[in-house]
């Protein structure tokens, strides 16, 4: 699948074959992927948002998606756990053929599948500690998810380690509309955590942030699948985020994967022209 | 441009202009078919002085049953908003737009919702009293439906206001649509929930009032049965009881209001 960019030699300085640096070892076949998208479609009535999209990512690795405003990214990544419906293609994730998945099946699906939206979407009329505890409801249900006053001990302490997790344990109990934007996003990311995912997917979590928030809650996002060795996707429009974090770099345009790259040979001058859509990339 | 060049009055169009002196003539004719003519009110108003004059000094004498008949209006009222509430609610999630989880019980249960909202709640307790007799059980049955009605549509549409992000997450995890409603929706909408829940409440307050006229029980029969025999000191007693009752019952609904939302 990752070869489906042969114009990548104009970007890159040595990647002649697409093949994947993953912790010292080479991983060259496709077995390994935990996840894998071939000839992906999506059109909205006359708009072919999504026109033949391969691409796939190996365990531990981080992926960010780019492309211009409206190129498809947000769709690609919604189409993935199917909060978008594809027209065609196939989508393999952690071993299941996710397009043909039963409800059911796609409940439990989802359960293991981590998505970190633009915006944080917590309750905030309820604590941060049962905005995290919400995470649980992938695995569980009842009562005892709704609130962590009726949470099972080893909820709440869970709960507890992700808050400590991404540095907010101190707030369990506040409401989580007093929290500003980035703690907000840092509490979403501990729900997430709480979900006990396999693939993280984030779509533009830096987006309504300041700089330094931001800045914090990619970094946050990219440690911590660094640390649990969970694959994650990201799409952010701040081009040294893309590069700083995540190993390799998927570029979208016209419906396509335009290129495909390790990131630390990208260089930001190119990610630029490439957001500029200058045809040197093409 | 100057002010005289701006036309004061816009043109009409012939079918505004005729509708809108058929509805003139309508009101109109409204005003002399109610019989409502100004001789007549003048000639009222000494009557209406009398009847007042003949309730003062309120009888105190019949106090403790007339008490006695109030708290069991309000017990009437408090069971049957209660009642009614717990109705209101699972089948308000049903006729929510997003939470319902399929077009025809959504419709299913608007229907009933406007059923039980536009017939009035003395034609419930009307109905009422038929099937299970005279007495509270009647009023309380009343004051439920009615309150069905009235709540579903509020509870529905707080429901469907509520931000959908946070839903939307959780159908992300795989949450389950209890799970969805109960740890989402509904912490979002609980300033609505309460201010409706309270409001009906005053609602049935006010009417469990009335309800007694029709044989529903409660406070209404001991009025009806001191106007009837034209003990109007006795009624008098009555009618600042009822006020009493109500006017304290808006005031701790409005404080607990202040204080939840
Ligand atoms: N539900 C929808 N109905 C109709 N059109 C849609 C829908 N969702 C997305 N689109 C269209 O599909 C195109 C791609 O949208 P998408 O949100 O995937 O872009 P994006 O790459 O995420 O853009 P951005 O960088 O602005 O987030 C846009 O033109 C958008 O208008
Ligand atoms: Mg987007």
């Amino acid at each position: 699948m990752l070869a489906s960019s042969s114009s990548l030699s104009s970007l890159v300085t040595d990647v002649t074959v697409p093949i994947v640096q993953l912790n010292g070892e080479r991983m060259a076949d496709d077995n390994s992927a935990v996840l894998s998208v071939s000839g992906l479609r999506k059109s909205f009535g006359q708009r072919h948002v999504l026109r033949d999209v391969h691409f796939a990512g190996h365990r531990g690795e981080a992926l960010a998606l780019i492309g211009a405003n409206g190129c498809g990214k947000s769709t690609l990544l919604r189409s993935l756990v199917r909060l978008v419906e594809p027209d065609a293609g196939a989508i393999h994730a952690m071993g299941k053929a996710v397009l043909s998945l039963n409800s059911s099946d796609l409940k439990n699906y989802r359960s293991r599948v981590g998505f970190v939206f633009q915006k944080h979407n917590l309750v905030g009329r309820l604590s941060v500690l049962t905005n995290v505890i919400h995470g649980v409801q992938g695995r569980a249900s009842g009562m005892r998810t709704w609130c962590h006053a009726f949470a099972k001990k080893e909820w709440r302490e869970e709960a507890m380690q992700c808050l400590a997790a991404v540095g907010l344990a101190d707030r369990a109990l506040q409401r989580a509309d007093s929290l500003s934007g980035g703690q907000s996003q840092r509490v979403a990311i501990a729900r997430m955590l709480m979900q006990r995912p396999e693939l993280v997917l984030a779509d533009e979590p830096d987006a309504s942030l300041d700089p330094k928030a931001g800045e914090e809650v990619m970094g946050l996002l990219y440690s911590l699948s660094r640390d649990k060795g969970l694959t994650l996707i990201m799409i952010s429009h701040r081009v040294e985020h893309t590069i700083r974090f995540s190993d390799r770099i998927i570029g979208l345009a016209n419906g396509v994967v335009e290129f495909d790259c390790r990131s630390k040979d990208m260089e930001p001058q190119n990610l630029l022209s490439f957001f500029k859509g200058e045809a040197a990339l093409v | 441009m100057t002010s005289a060049s701006i036309p004061r009055w816009q043109r009409t169009n012939p079918v505004t202009f005729v509708l809108g002196v058929a509805c003139l003539a309508f009101l109109i004719w409204s005003f002399s078919n109610v019989g409502l003519s100004f001789e007549r009110v003048v000639r009222g108003i000494p009557a209406l002085f009398s009847i007042i004059d003949r309730m003062f000094p309120p009888d105190l004498e019949r106090l403790p049953q007339i008490l006695w008949s109030l708290l069991v209006t309000f017990q009437m009222a408090l069971v049957g908003c209660v009642l009614g509430l717990i109705f209101a609610f699972p089948i308000a999630v049903l006729a929510a737009d997003g939470l319902s989880p399929h077009p025809v019980v959504k419709h299913i249960a608007r229907g009933l919702i406007a059923l039980f909202r536009t017939v009035p709640d003395l034609v419930w307790a009307l109905l009422f009293v038929i099937a299970v007799g005279l007495g509270p059980a009647a009023g309380v049955m009343a004051i439920m439906v009615d309150k069905i009605g009235f709540a579903g549509r509020f509870f529905a549409e707080a429901m469907e206001e509520v931000e959908k992000g946070p839903q939307e997450a959780l159908a992300a995890i795989g949450a389950s649509r209890v799970g969805l409603i109960c740890s989402s929706v509904v912490p979002q909408a609980i300033p609505s929930l309460v201010a409706t829940s309270l409001f009906s409440l005053e609602k049935a307050v006010r009417g469990s009032v009335i309800l007694g006229l029709v044989g529903a029980g409660g406070i209404g029969v001991e009025l009806k049965v001191a106007f009837d025999l034209f003990d109007y000191q006795t009624a008098a007693t009555i009618v600042i009881a009822i006020f009493i009752l109500v006017v304290l019952v808006e005031q701790a609904s409005n404080a607990l209001r202040r204080k939840i939302i």
